[in-house]
């Protein structure tokens, strides 16, 4: 039993790893841009919603609503002038530039926000939880996976069904094209970017909830699990990406089981196994949606 | 020069070089497309065909020279600005999206969303073939189809001039034969086209002035029916000659007997 339970909880922790991913994922799909900076994002994201908590005094779970959008606003602002200069001079300098960005981000969190650990106050919801038998499910868990699963849905239904996602889909297959039917690429860039960072700042909010966090925890975690995730489910691919999330969760929880210390050491074997036996990922196909 | 003065042709292309990093592959390139005809660039493998259209479309950036769409300077606009002032590009080998649907490559070809006769009503009633099929993938048809669905995808801009490159590239002769078929349609709703292709009586047989491309230079201009086989076959390999007497023959050709062969002459002008 206490496997059938490493599994269930590596599910609901795939949740919040599918939700690193995704943006990570569209990113790539869409501009060719490997983000570093996206893990430091996520962090800024949680750091952000403590400010507003400080300030407005709403309860942490609605702090999305005001983090979210401007993180969305952010993206775009980002993409249209830091990152598409960087696409000018080569698909090569977006990776200075992002891991430039990345460097910023972690010490100037650290030069005015302290390297103390922070986490974001949810009261009981942390720790409540509901019994399946034997199997014990966190409400925050399943909080998380829920949403992840809603997001990666919307995201799929908006690339698949919209005017705008239809114009990602064709700016990634064919970006000289896309110009020749008269789509400005650029705008199409920031709005893709927009989605991602916005779906990053959900899951940051997420793991500040779910638990400690401090200016390097981007790169030291979130960043390799985002990569592993999307390495794993296959590049491009959302669905890919949710399963590559979820694989790598359950490999974490079972490597627990076998012992504490091998959590982290169970996802980076799984890893390293899916690159070299499949490196296109365990979902083949090479779209967006 | 006033802004779209009636008696200006519609497209002008003045004194157009052009550079791939050291390569010349455009040299003072001069050309008038007046509204309603349709133009054919024809020219050998290299000779820059495809390079001048594609500066046309805004994807090049000429060193120098300019661009002009019913007077109006287009030179430094975006390829997508373009689109939206009525110059669309059928680009080499059709470049559809993919993972798109037949109908959604249409759409996306809206997107400039300039007023204009062809909707996806009209596009269906020239292509009836694709009405039935528009949720189909466009990696999932075959080489006319795809051909088919680029044509539509430009026409859907609703330009007022059409650039196709080498529409029968990789296409069976028959499948050409139908493609071309459909260009006096176009022209009789008031396209424009200027269009480049290998294929030489093909391009004499839809267009009602020829001009002839070697090595980046316009080696002779004139309508079809004033030109003869030899003076075509010494415009388009630079075979040495005398000059010739019918069409304008715009520079003379120059030494090498292969358009790839030899340094190209300083000469000329």
């Amino acid at each position: 039993m206490t496997w059938v339970n490493a599994v269930v909880q590596g599910i609901m922790l795939g949740g919040l790893y599918a939700l690193f991913a995704c943006g990570l994922s569209l990113m790539f799909g869409v501009m060719k841009v490997i983000n570093l900076a996206h893990g430091d994002l996520a962090v800024v994201a949680a750091y952000l919603a403590l400010g507003v908590v400080t300030v407005t005094h709403v309860p942490t779970v609605w702090s999305f609503v005001l983090v979210v959008p401007i993180f969305a606003g952010v993206g775009y602002l980002v993409q249209r002038t830091l990152i598409q200069a960087a696409l000018n001079r080569g698909v090569l300098t977006t990776l200075l530039v992002t891991f430039g960005l990345s460097v910023v981000i972690e010490n100037a969190l650290q030069q005015f926000l302290s390297a103390n650990s922070r986490s974001l106050s949810i009261g009981s919801l942390v720790s409540d939880s509901f019994s399946i038998g034997q199997i014990t499910i966190a409400y925050l868990d399943l909080v998380i996976l829920v949403v992840a699963v809603v997001v990666l849905l919307g995201l799929q239904y908006f690339l698949s069904s919209s005017r705008n996602g239809r114009l990602i889909r064709a700016v990634a297959d064919d970006r000289e094209a896309a110009q020749l039917s008269g789509v400005n690429y650029r705008h199409v860039f920031g709005v893709a970017a927009a989605i991602a960072f916005a779906t990053v700042a959900l899951a940051g909010l997420a793991f500040g909830m779910y638990t400690q966090f401090d200016p390097t925890t981007g790169t030291d975690q979130l960043l390799l699990y985002a990569f592993e995730a999307v390495v794993i489910g296959g590049l491009g691919s959302l669905w890919g990406t949710l399963a590559g999330g979820i694989l790598l969760g359950v490999a974490q929880q079972i490597g627990a089981q076998i012992h504490a210390s091998d959590q982290l050491l169970a996802g980076q074997l799984l890893f390293l196994i899916i690159l070299v036996l499949r490196p296109q990922g365990i979902t083949s196909r090479r779209e967006l949606a | 020069m006033t802004s779209s003065a009636a008696d200006a042709p519609l497209l002008q292309v003045r004194g157009l070089s052009v550079h791939h990093g050291q390569l010349q592959a455009l040299h003072d390139v001069s050309l008038e497309v007046p509204a309603g005809t349709t133009h054919a660039m024809i020219g050998a493998n290299g000779a820059g065909k495809s390079t001048l259209l594609r500066t046309i479309a805004g994807l090049h950036h000429p060193s120098s020279g300019s661009i002009l769409l019913d007077g109006q300077d287009i030179t430094g606009m975006r390829p997508e600005r373009r689109v939206a002032a009525g110059v669309a590009l059928v680009p080499e080998g059709r470049r559809l999206f993919p993972s798109l649907t037949l109908e959604e490559n249409l759409l996306v070809g809206m997107t400039s969303g300039r007023n204009g006769p062809w909707g996806l009503d009209q596009i269906y009633g020239l292509f009836g073939w694709m009405r039935e099929r528009r949720g189909q993938r466009a990696a999932q048809l075959s080489g006319g189809e795809q051909q088919a669905v680029a044509i539509g995808r430009a026409l859907a801009a609703s330009p007022r001039v059409l650039l196709l490159d080498e529409l029968s590239l990789g296409l069976a002769p028959v499948v050409v034969r139908r493609i071309y078929g459909l260009l006096p349609q176009l022209a009789a709703a008031g396209a424009t086209i200027l269009l480049v292709e290998q294929d030489v009586s093909q391009a004499l047989a839809v267009a009602s002035q020829v001009h002839c491309l070697l090595e980046g230079r316009i080696t002779l201009s004139g309508a079809p029916g004033t030109m003869t086989a030899a003076q075509i076959e010494r415009a388009y390999f630079g075979v040495a000659a005398s000059a010739g007497n019918g069409a304008h023959q715009v520079t003379p050709s120059v030494g090498a007997a292969l358009p790839e062969a030899g340094a190209s002459p300083g000469a000329g002008r």
